[in-house]
């Protein structure tokens, strides 16, 4: 009997040892005569146990990790290839308290299936929502199944997609696009890249269907630069749903068209900034647009243009096949649904958690991530990327909502947690905010573009203890200037990390 | 050579629309940089001026207009990565290859950069040697990681 090993081909994986340790298991296997199969999956998050080593067993998936290749020959020794005790032992993976307490729609087959494997695909629910999709009387009502899901942008800003879909199928013009935005660039978020990894097919699945919706032919992913493994998968899958015929001119036979254009942006952090994407997918700078005219009615190549992220068009087919209550009945309020959080920085137990709005930072600081990796208290999570602001411990309660949250201080963005132990310095954590900024301006603006290194200037007097109150004074108006005054979000809310710094900590301010 | 590489890179994307970033990786992927003398044969081709051909090369990171050394290591400076202490290693790097972020180390067997995340969070601190993604960097890995990039240009001397 051939013993199937699966061994994630995910970037995380990759890069703490995976392939070397699929390569050891090939070669241990063909020296000990047993018939291996190993298959390269996605993820399942764990990534603190990455390399995370499956075995099929007939009891199910038992896990081992984290491998490394000098573990390979004791696991050879203990018979994991039957499910043997090893330290590195786990047990079945479905058992995993840390899986299976998570509400995986959008990630249901990240991890389970070989990422570019169209049987798997189709095995584990895929095309279905297109099917569906397909087989609805008109694009309208798939823009309403959308709107009646409660679905909103998972990229960080939140607005509804279904309203969006209805502005561009409402706009008139024969020629319409879909842009997927995966220009995944605030730290501590990689929901993005592990989706696109581990199971591309869904991606081009949503992005079908929204051009469906809207009718719109021709569909771009603006993909960054420093994901060189998802571009790979991207493009071999685009490649292989063009072969199936679920993409190009006749989709599943349907008589309608469709295509998807991979596009590698160049290093540019505000091209996540959508209309600074779409400049940089025209092949400009990616200078910021101002709005209106809203992308939704002019937008690429002064066309309507659906621009939705990854997660959001990713998690489009699972409301098509199971329909918009399924998805609304998870979620909390107005944040319907569930987000994949992203678990990262000074973190034991650091990964993806898929779970319904309503949750607590607590829970996913604690429950799920088990405190800080260096065993020190937790002082502050950024959470929402570097545009976040930056939360101490008395706000880990409140329930993680769009709207609740933002009341509370707080943004949800795109899920992404950067947890920070006692060690961390405030003041130089404000600095970098600016110090970002400066770098990544696009400079079409003057509150972001002169205002970010004034910014680094007034808090390096401030730490240098050059006329602090005065200073400091300054310093809140720089920020109330970039806040109000800004084109975009970049110069709008880089004062939210600066001013939660100042207010929560500010005994990092003044030595 | 750099002329065939510019050939290449407009017959690969030239005719894509608003392709100009992609014709420019074209020649970077080949060239490992965008030579003087592609601006105004990218310019020519696509129909743009040469001072939007120049505004898009020196506006995104990834577009260098100096040659890099043999290899690229990109650190990772972004949050996540400095709450797993990447500033330490940031320092560690400049002094042992001697140059700043941005530049070159004497020897030209690295370029130094800065990336801001590699989307590889949750295995803080990271970084991309050549296209290649490390993660869970400790100053003792990177060590070992530089020794094997400087070591070839020390045997010729």
């Amino acid at each position: 009997m051939t013993h199937i090993v699966y061994v994630p081909i995910d970037a995380t994986a990759r890069s703490v040892g995976a392939d070397d340790v699929a390569a050891a298991i090939a070669r241990e296997a063909a020296a000990r005569g047993e018939p291996v199969q190993i298959v390269r999956n996605g993820t399942r998050g764990l990534c603190w146990l990455e390399p995370l080593v499956e075995v099929v067993t007939p009891a199910g998936r038992v896990a081992y990790g984290p491998v490394d290749v000098a573990d390979v020959a004791s696991l050879f020794a203990a018979d994991f290839l039957r499910g043997g005790a090893h330290p590195l032992a786990h047990g079945r993976t479905d058992d995993i308290t840390w899986l299976k307490g998570q509400e995986r729609l959008t990630f249901a087959r990240v991890g389970l299936t070989d990422p570019l494997s169209l049987a798997d695909y189709k095995e584990h629910g895929g095309l279905r929502g297109l099917r569906a999709a397909l087989s609805a009387k008109t694009g309208s009502d798939i823009v309403e199944e959308l709107v009646r899901s409660g679905l909103r942008g998972r990229g960080g800003a939140a607005f509804p997609a279904g309203i969006k879909w209805r502005t561009v199928a409402g706009a008139p013009g024969p020629q319409k696009y879909v842009c997927c935005n995966a220009d995944e660039g605030d730290s501590g978020t990689f929901s993005d890249r592990m989706l696109m990894e581990g199971d591309p097919y869904v991606l081009l699945e949503g992005m079908t269907i929204a051009g469906l919706a809207v009718g719109a032919d021709q569909g771009y992913i603006y993909l960054r630069s420093e994901y060189p493994d998802a571009e790979r998968t991207l493009m071999a899958a685009i490649e292989a749903a063009r072969a199936a015929g679920w993409l190009g001119r006749d989709v599943l036979g349907s008589g309608r068209a469709f295509d998807i254009e991979l596009r590698r942006g160049a290093g540019a952090y505000i091209c996540g900034e959508e209309t600074a994407m779409l400049e940089s997918l025209e092949g400009k700078r990616g200078m910021v647009r101002p709005k209106p005219p809203l992308p939704a009615i002019s937008g690429l190549f002064g066309k309507p243009t659906v621009i939705n992220n990854v997660i959001t068009l990713a998690s489009v087919p699972i409301i098509l096949d199971r329909g918009a209550q399924f998805y609304a009945d998870y979620g909390m309020g107005r944040s319907r649904g569930t987000l994949p959080f992203q678990l990262a920085g000074n973190i034991k137990r650091g990964g993806l958690v898929e779970k319904a709005f309503g949750l607590t930072l607590r829970e996913l600081v604690y429950d799920y991530g088990g405190g800080t990796a260096s065993g020190r208290p937790v002082r502050a999570v950024q959470v929402g990327g570097p545009l976040g602001p930056y939360l101490p411990e008395s706000k880990f309660d409140v329930p993680l909502d769009y709207e609740v949250f933002a009341a509370a201080g707080g943004m949800i963005g795109h899920g992404g947690l950067v947890v920070f132990d006692d060690t961390v310095d405030m003041a130089l954590m404000a600095r970098y905010a600016m110090e970002f900024c400066a770098i990544e301006s696009c400079g079409k603006c003057t509150p972001c573009r002169i205002g970010s290194t004034r910014g680094v200037e007034v808090i390096d007097r401030i730490r240098n203890n050059e006329r602090r109150g005065p200073n400091l004074a300054l310093l809140r108006d720089l920020c109330d200037t970039m806040t109000h005054g800004s084109l975009c979000a970049m110069g709008g809310l880089t004062p939210a990390p600066v001013l939660s710094a100042l207010e929560h900590f500010p005994e990092d301010f003044q030595r | 050579m750099s002329s065939d590489a510019i050939d290449q890179a407009l017959a690969a994307s030239g005719h894509l629309p608003g392709g100009l970033l992609q014709v420019l990786h074209g020649i970077a992927d080949r060239l490992g940089h965008i030579p003087a003398e592609a601006i105004g044969r990218v310019a020519a081709a696509l129909n743009l001026s040469r001072a939007e051909v120049h505004g898009v090369v020196s506006f995104y990171h990834d577009f260098r207009s100096e040659p890099p050394g043999r290899h690229i290591l990109k650190l990772c400076r972004a949050e996540a990565c400095q709450a797993m202490g990447s500033e330490a290693l940031a320092g560690a790097l400049e002094r042992r290859l001697g140059c700043k972020f941005g530049e070159t180390s004497a020897d030209r067997a690295v370029t130094l950069e800065p990336v801001y995340c590699l989307g590889n969070c949750a295995a803080a601190p990271s970084l991309l040697l050549d296209g290649q993604l490390r993660g869970r960097l400790t100053g003792e890995r990177l060590d070992r990681l530089v020794d094997t990039l400087v070591a070839p240009a020390e045997e010729r001397a």
